[in-house]
């Protein structure tokens, strides 16, 4: 057992999924695009051009608060932070400062409570393309499609001690921004970034190491874990060592799995943050006032959009249908299926069959290739059908098998149950007079299973079953099947 | 020939009406009188004779065609560079913008051209706003129209000697401490400072972004108040832009003024000012007290603190303003380094006047880590106190009467070699901006020197149409603003 523990903190960074940019109106919808097609003078930073705050943004960020305990600042602005880089047009990041829109918050995982130092808005830049040509030729190449789209930064406190719940962290957080329908929230694609700040201290020791190491480009979640825990090992190796972790920003490589030195921090950059003169102060009211015009933000509204979060969901879940936690969770990772089947529920006549409809979307319907491919929202199966089918199989209509074979006929092609079921003539039969009649003839017809069964093997029982429900395809009573065979077999 | 030196909007659009002339006639004489007398006043940095051609004759046909024309149909107009002007080479007065032409047009601009004004050409001017001179112009100096050995002011000398010389009936202007007023009263002409908000400054380069506000020149009030009708409005380009309930400055100059009481805060008639200006400032007051308004000393304690807040704002906004021109996506650009280090240091290094780097420089010092509580913070602070007494004053006063500079205009390269003092030729209008109230420059007399004197009235937030009233009754009883310079 190690004598270290890690001490981590997040820097996460959240493209915003508002249809414009954050302070022009053009699109934000550029990733099929050519470079520089989503660009105007504002954008570009082009002499005179001035920013306009998109107003859907400023209220996502404060759902986003909301959504994790914050305090929201009623009275905010924002700031330019100073710096040269050529994918950043203006020489300055218009972001926010010493008042972010939400602060003090915080978010339970793992039964472990991690605090959120802010929230707050700010624009991303462009994209610089490094290129060396086969000659040596280097050169630079900018695409501004991104300068200016919406970014949230989250900062939390460096309340974690392990890559498992920095993992589970940020994919809660992806889950909730997906929830609250403010991000796609997807690592891959670069619209949600994981930046962890790093040192390792011994166990038992109080405050902040001297250095911290921050990691960047960790493009997936099992790179942020796996990135996390080399970068534990590495600054132990070091301490173990007797010597200190430079203070650095080192990258990910995720073919080599390891990380790498990418910027030694010399002292502490001067950004000059100074309040964005271009963009008046933004005063957050709580409520509407008849007099008001429209560019006014409102707490209330926002509170109003804020959806039932994932942990209450769950509880929620467990309580209403008496599924396990377990199942519970599963319902609940993204919104589209807890509403599908709320949905599904809903329109059940007995409510005591929400524990099976609940086992049918996880075992059938998320197992099925329907669902992996293309999510919850394009089935061809509805909500209401699933109920109908539950029911049909749960009041014995149909036979659980054949209640499959439907559920199969209405994921690939869709269609209408009662149908199915009449052409495929799938009702089940409960007629104990046609029914003893096959159950002789599969006694007749297995006399060493029949023979077995009479010495006490139980288990035959089950085969016999088995050949009745093939004699009937599929479409018997199993309790019918099961009582007959019991009572002729005495 | 048309008569240019009586030439206002208003008859302009008589003889339109009347068919006396064409609109391509007033475009081609206006160019020609441009040929004439822009070599010893070199107003224009770039002119747009083809373009202003094309547009006349455009206009001529819809005059023909019989419609209405709209408030500034064929009226011939010029633009400081800071603004930008689709397809227009923009240059601010820099030489880092040499060959920069924007593919956009500033609100302004646009708003203008809707209403069927044409662009004659772009105004020399000191580099982004930066001089009272002209003289810091990357391209060349400009000239006062009432003697060529002096300067025009600054910074949008070109737009003031343009209108001075009618080359064009109005000019838009951007005034940031001063650069429209002490130009307007260096050439004499009138020139509006307009309330911070009340106009976009969307496609105009920005100086200090909280400071900087978008005006006009013109030979009298009137042609004043027609630009501003067009000109004023919210924009959703611009976020600092505010709504107000419209107004028709036009109409309005027509309405009974009622008796006012003016303030002469005493702050700006102190004996460091010129006497001969003292005497015409106060002269103009006394006309007015004889139209039934009252005049009276007042004070305005907190006027010694404006200049260090004015300009610890406005430098350091420009500090971060400036960093745009970083020769990467437009403008001049020197790749003759290895890094990029290299072209932000030799492009902005070779191309950045040295006002612009003493801004720049000075701007950032104000801004860093330690001194932003001292400086940037503590003008802030300052601008509020600034604005409470201008509000006190104004509960009292319905406007105020100052002179526009303390000096008279001054030689070309007087002032070059001290920019200190330089920058204390604007001590009377940076005051203002601060504050973001209005201020309006007239013509109000000339020295013994036969050079120009203004005065400047000041009122409260959103008090344009007041301030345009009373300059419009003192123009209606005095002739200043319709002397003309004679130009060798």
């Amino acid at each position: 057992m190690s004598n270290y523990e890690p001490v981590i903190g997040l820097e996460i960074h959240v493209q915003l999924n508002t249809k414009s940019k954050m302070f022009c109106r053009c699109g934000t919808d550029y990733r099929d695009d050519l470079p520089n097609t989503h660009c105007c003078p504002t954008c570009l930073g082009l002499p005179g051009a001035l920013p306009v705050p998109n107003k859907k943004a400023i209220q996502d960020v404060i759902l986003m608060g909301l959504a994790l305990d914050c305090e929201i600042n009623k009275n905010s602005y924002f700031a330019r932070k100073n710096y040269f880089y050529p994918d950043l047009p203006k020489g300055y990041q218009i972001t926010q400062y010493d008042k972010p829109f939400c602060h003090d918050g915080k978010l339970v995982v793992n039964d472990k409570t991690v605090g959120i130092t802010r929230i707050h808005l700010e624009e991303d830049t462009g994209k610089s393309m490094h290129i060396t040509e086969k000659g040596g030729e280097e050169y630079t190449l900018l695409d501004f499609n991104k300068s200016g789209i919406p970014l949230m930064e989250l900062v939390t406190e460096p309340d974690f001690r392990k890559a498992e719940d920095v993992f589970d962290f940020a994919k809660k957080i992806r889950q909730i921004v997906r929830y609250l329908d403010i991000s796609d929230g997807d690592m891959e694609k670069g619209n949600l970034r994981v930046e962890p700040n790093i040192s390792v201290r011994k166990v038992g020791e109080k405050g902040l190491p001297k250095y911290k190491v921050e990691i960047k480009n960790l493009n997936s979640f099992t790179s942020l874990k796996r990135g996390v825990e080399f970068e534990v090992k590495r600054q132990i190796s070091i301490l173990e060592k007797g010597e200190i972790p430079i203070q650095e920003t080192r990258g990910w490589n995720d073919d080599k799995q390891s990380t790498y030195t990418q910027r030694i921090k010399e002292e502490a950059h001067d950004y000059r943050y100074f309040p964005e003169p271009d963009i008046p102060p933004i005063e957050l009211k709580e409520s509407k006032q008849a007099k008001d015009n429209t560019d006014e933000i409102y707490l209330d509204e926002i509170r109003n959009k804020l959806p039932e979060l994932p942990n209450i969901k769950v509880g929620r879940f467990v309580k209403d249908f008496g599924i396990t936690e377990y199942d519970a969770q599963v319902l609940t990772e993204e919104i589209e299926i807890a509403k599908w089947f709320e949905e599904s529920v809903k329109s059940l006549k007995d409510k005591k069959h929400g524990k099976k409809v609940a086992n049918w979307i996880i075992t059938e319907i998320m197992g099925s290739s329907q669902y992996q491919l293309s999510g919850v929202n394009k089935l061809k199966i509805q909500p209401l059908q699933l109920a109908d089918l539950v029911t049909n199989v749960e009041d014995g209509k149909i036979s659980r098998p054949s209640g499959k074979e439907i559920l199969n006929i209405l994921l690939t092609e869709g269609g209408d149950i009662e149908e199915i079921i009449q052409n495929k003539g799938l009702e089940q039969v409960s007629d104990t007079g046609a029914l003893e009649e096959v159950v002789k003839k599969v006694i007749v017809a297995n006399p060493k299973p029949v023979a077995d069964y009479k010495v006490g093997k139980k288990a035959s029982l089950q085969f016999l079953i088995g050949m009745v429900m093939r004699e009937t395809k599929g479409k018997a009573d199993v309790k019918i099947v099961n009582q007959k065979l019991t009572e002729l077999l005495g | 020939m048309i008569n240019f030196e009586d030439l206002t909007i208003k008859r302009l659009h008589e003889g339109y009406k009347k068919d006396e002339f064409t609109c391509t006639e007033v475009i081609k004489q206006t160019f020609a009188r441009i040929k004439k007398l822009e070599p010893q006043i070199k107003a224009f940095i770039t002119l747009t004779e083809k373009q202003a051609l094309e547009k006349a004759q455009e206009v001529d046909k819809r005059i023909n065609s019989g419609k209405e024309l709209r408030a500034l149909e064929g009226v011939p107009y010029s633009a400081k560079d800071v603004f930008c002007t689709k397809g227009v080479q923009s240059t601010g007065g820099s030489g880092i913008l040499e060959g920069f032409i924007p593919p956009y047009n500033a609100t302004a601009i646009r708003k203008v051209e809707e209403v069927g004004a044409i662009l004659i050409g772009k105004n020399n001017c000191d580099p982004f706003g930066f001089g009272s001179s002209t003289e810091n112009s990357y391209y060349q100096v400009t000239r006062n129209p009432w003697n060529t050995e002096y300067v025009p002011g600054g910074s949008s000398g070109g737009s003031a000697a343009a209108v001075s010389a009618n080359m064009g009936i109005f000019s838009l202007g951007e005034d940031t401490g001063g650069s429209i007023r002490q130009p307007a009263c260096f050439c004499s002409v009138s020139g509006l400072k307009v309330t911070y908000g009340l106009v976009s400054r969307f496609g105009v380069m920005s100086y200090g972004s909280s400071l900087d506000t978008i005006g006009a020149f013109a030979g009298t009030v009137e042609d004043l108040s027609v630009v501003l009708n067009v000109i004023a409005g919210k924009d959703e380009d611009d976020a600092t832009t505010s709504e107000q309930p419209r107004i028709n400055y036009l109409l309005n100059l027509k309405e009974n003024l009622p008796k006012l009481k003016i303030g002469l805060p005493k702050e700006y008639f102190t004996e460091d000012v010129d006497p001969e200006i003292i005497k015409a400032v106060k002269k103009a007051a006394s006309d007015l007290t004889k139209q039934g308004h009252t005049v009276s000393e007042v004070s305005l304690p907190y006027t010694k603190y404006a200049i260090a807040a004015y300009y610890l704002s406005g430098i350091s906004e420009v500090s971060a303003n400036l960093a745009r021109y970083d020769g990467i996506r437009f403008g001049y650009s020197d790749q003759s380094g290895q890094d990029i280090n290299s072209v932000y240091l030799n492009s902005r290094g070779k191309r950045f006047e040295d006002e612009a780097k003493r801004r720049i420089m000075v701007g950032t010092y104000a801004l860093s880590s330690g001194y932003y509580d001292a400086y940037y913070q503590k003008a802030q602070q300052v601008r509020t106190l600034l604005k409470q007494d201008f509000e006190r004053k104004f509960q009292e006063y319905d406007l105020l009467i100052a002179p526009v500079s303390p000096v008279l205009p001054f030689k070309v390269g007087e002032n070059m070699d001290d920019p200190l003092k330089m920058w204390l030729v604007d001590a009377f209008t940076v005051t203002i901006n601060p504050s973001g109230i209005p201020s309006l420059a007239i013509p109000c007399g000339f020295s013994d020197s036969n050079l120009p004197i203004g005065m400047q009235i000041i009122g409260p937030m959103n008090s344009e149409k007041l301030l345009l009233q009373l300059a419009n009754q003192y123009q209606s009883i005095t002739d200043w603003h319709l002397r003309k310079p004679r130009i060798k």
